[in-house]
């Protein structure tokens, strides 16, 4: 991990070019950072209107990933902290999604927001480690804790109706999925449901980055001593990036909890994680539109392959020699250079009608 | 002024502090040392990176070490790094800002406060520039403006000018000799040219192998033929 973070660092003088380089005065930026998941909503609202039903689905699964990887982005390129637990997170905000739904007694909005609000509160006990370790040793932690939730579910399985805290009955067995909003029952009206609360997820991480927060973060990243100094309580901030990281990535969990079919254990594999952190940094770490990139990378991929016949397994191998790539070539990923490209182009357009 | 008494950092069987008994009076304080003297460890226990063994620090009457480390920055606490560490990822302005948006400044000072400072350390650069496309001499000052926003009490400078030409060594040295006189904050500058120490400071200590040898006016001081033994060795005072 210290050879990531190292090819990271030392290659990531770039930083000149970041659009988020200039965060406090909001001069000068090429794309808007806000302007991304506005794109991709808007792309993603149209989709439906061209794919099957089965890519529906799927979508909706890259959408909840890339708020997973959009967790792990915050907290990994914003602060340098790194999680490996992030999937494990996933299930655990679905299973307290199923739980809180199956009272009957709160809306879907409200189960979302609760979710989020007791994930992120995990992620403040999560963190409190964080406070002392760091690179491999939390890497190594985060992800013993994700193995650790996914034997606790293993035993508990999701809830399915069944009685007491737990909510599962062995008998019935079997699976039930969070009911959905009445607005948004059918697959399609789903999809929608979950890409706009995907958006106001980033939205969130991107209104903390621009303020306060996302300043600390960035002081924290660099040096905690240099952080201190200026006056920022590192503890607050690094738990504050946990709680955002889990809430975000709870909310997202939820929203699985009712796509399709219910949760089982086994869509949760501890591993994924490292998958995800592969996809992430090949994406783009530092760019928010990385997340939705790595989303695409974790579950329409391995779709798009199924497609075409070919084995998931590939992709695995396809990630390695990836990534590999990324770091020697363009360490601040693909959503890095597409941000620039696009910045080029927009110069130029700009200048030819500024000539013209 | 900060009086420093029986101050000993021990890490493991090194100890860099031993004993230390210091009056920095106010003004522009030097202190200086060879390599190891223990003079950025001396900074680490003001700014709490470092907790010492035993001994206290008075600031101004205040007791420096109960406070934790964040907490010394707002009761006035600055300080610069000897590896410079201007935030690389924001912008100039945001660098400053932020360490006015956590020592307590106003929000609606904060835009007059920065330009304020950005101006008082005489950078040019444009505001929104990301810090990492500075030069070295710039991201110094970008430190420096850290420094001095806001209302600095004591602001801590560890060889503020290291690896920069003569002529930037110069402004910087201008600088910080307005910092006492325009900002009223006291400061202690630590440095290995001698030629800056002198134009700054009018009072200066000597540390050698964590302990305090010479303090006085600068210019006894670098006379002092302890220091010329200690510290210059054979060569002749700069
Ligand atoms: N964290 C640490 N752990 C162990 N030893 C340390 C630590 N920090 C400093 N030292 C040792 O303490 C002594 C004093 O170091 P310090 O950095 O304070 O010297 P200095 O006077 O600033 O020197 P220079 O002029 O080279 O910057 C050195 O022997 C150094 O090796
Ligand atoms: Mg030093």
């Amino acid at each position: 991990m210290n050879v990531l973070e190292d090819a990271h660092r030392t290659t990531a003088p770039d930083h000149a070019r970041h659009p988020t380089a200039a965060i406090g005065h909001r001069l000068r930026q090429p794309l808007s950072a806000a302007a991304w998941p506005a794109a991709v909503a808007a792309a993603a609202l149209l989709l439906p209107l061209f794919t099957s039903p089965y890519w529906i689905q799927v979508l909706t699964a890259a959408a909840v990933f890339s708020v997973a990887a959009l967790g792990l982005s915050v907290l990994y390129g914003r602060v340098g902290l790194i999680s490996l637990g992030q999937i494990a997170m996933l299930a655990v905000g679905g299973w307290t999604a199923e739980r809180l739904g199956q009272t009957g007694a709160l809306p879907f909005w409200l189960v979302l927001l609760a979710t989020g609000v007791v994930t992120g509160l995990i992620g403040i006990v999560i963190g409190l480690p964080a406070l002392r370790l760091s690179g491999l040793y939390l890497a190594l932690i985060t992800l013993m804790l994700a193995a650790a939730v996914t034997i606790v579910l293993t035993n508990t399985n999701f809830p399915n109706g069944g009685p007491g805290f737990l909510g599962y009955d062995p008998v019935k067995s079997g699976t039930v999925p969070l009911a959905r909003p009445a607005v948004a029952a059918g697959d399609t009206a789903y999809f929608r449901y979950t890409v706009v609360v995907c958006v106001l997820m980033f939205l969130l991480a991107i209104a903390h980055t621009r303020g306060r927060p996302g300043r600390a973060w960035a002081a924290i990243r660099q040096s905690e001593h240099a952080a201190v100094a200026a006056g920022i309580n590192v503890t607050l901030y690094k738990l504050w990036a946990f709680a955002l990281a889990c809430f975000m990535t709870g909310v997202a969990g939820a929203l699985l909890a009712a796509s399709a079919g219910g949760l089982t254990v086994y869509q949760f594999p501890p591993q994924e994680s490292i998958t995800l952190l592969a996809a992430l940094l090949m994406a783009g770490m530092y760019h928010f539109a990385g997340a939705v990139v790595a989303g695409l990378m974790l579950k329409a991929m391995p779709a798009l392959l199924d497609t075409w016949g070919v084995s998931g397994n590939v992709l695995l191998i396809v990630f390695g020699v990836g990534l590999v790539q990324t770091l020697v070539t363009s360490p601040e990923g693909i959503a890095g250079q597409m941000s620039r490209d696009l910045a080029r182009l927009g110069a130029r357009v700009g200048m030819r009608r500024t000539t013209s | 002024m900060i009086e420093i008494r029986e101050l000993t950092v021990r890490f493991g069987g090194v100890t860099p502090i031993q004993a230390m008994d210091l009056t920095l009076p106010g003004g522009a304080c030097g202190l200086i040392g060879p390599n190891g003297a223990g003079k950025t460890t001396f900074f680490n226990v003001l700014s709490g990176f470092v907790t010492p063994a035993t001994g206290r620090v008075l600031a101004f009457g205040d007791d420096l070490l109960a406070l934790p480390g964040h907490r010394r920055a707002r009761w006035g606490l600055r300080r610069t790094f000897q590896t410079e560490q201007a935030i690389e990822q924001l912008s100039v302005y945001d660098n400053v800002a932020m360490v006015h948006e956590h020592t307590g400044g106003h929000r609606r000072d904060r835009h007059r406060d920065v330009l304020t400072a950005l101006d008082f350390v005489g950078l040019s650069v444009s505001p929104t520039a990301p810090v990492g496309a500075l030069g070295a001499g710039e991201r110094r000052l970008v430190e420096l403006a850290r420094a001095v926003v806001g209302r600095p009490r004591v602001v801590l400078l560890d060889e503020p000018a290291a690896g920069l030409p003569d002529e930037e060594t110069g402004r910087i040295g201008a600088v910080i000799r307005r910092i006492p006189a325009e900002l009223d904050a006291m400061t202690v500058l630590v440095d290995h040219d001698m030629s800056l120490v002198s134009a700054c400071c009018d009072v200066t200590a000597v540390l050698d192998f964590g302990r305090i040898v010479a303090a006085g006016p600068t210019q006894e001081v670098l006379r002092d033929e302890h220091v010329v033994r200690a510290y210059l060795g054979t060569e002749e005072v700069a």
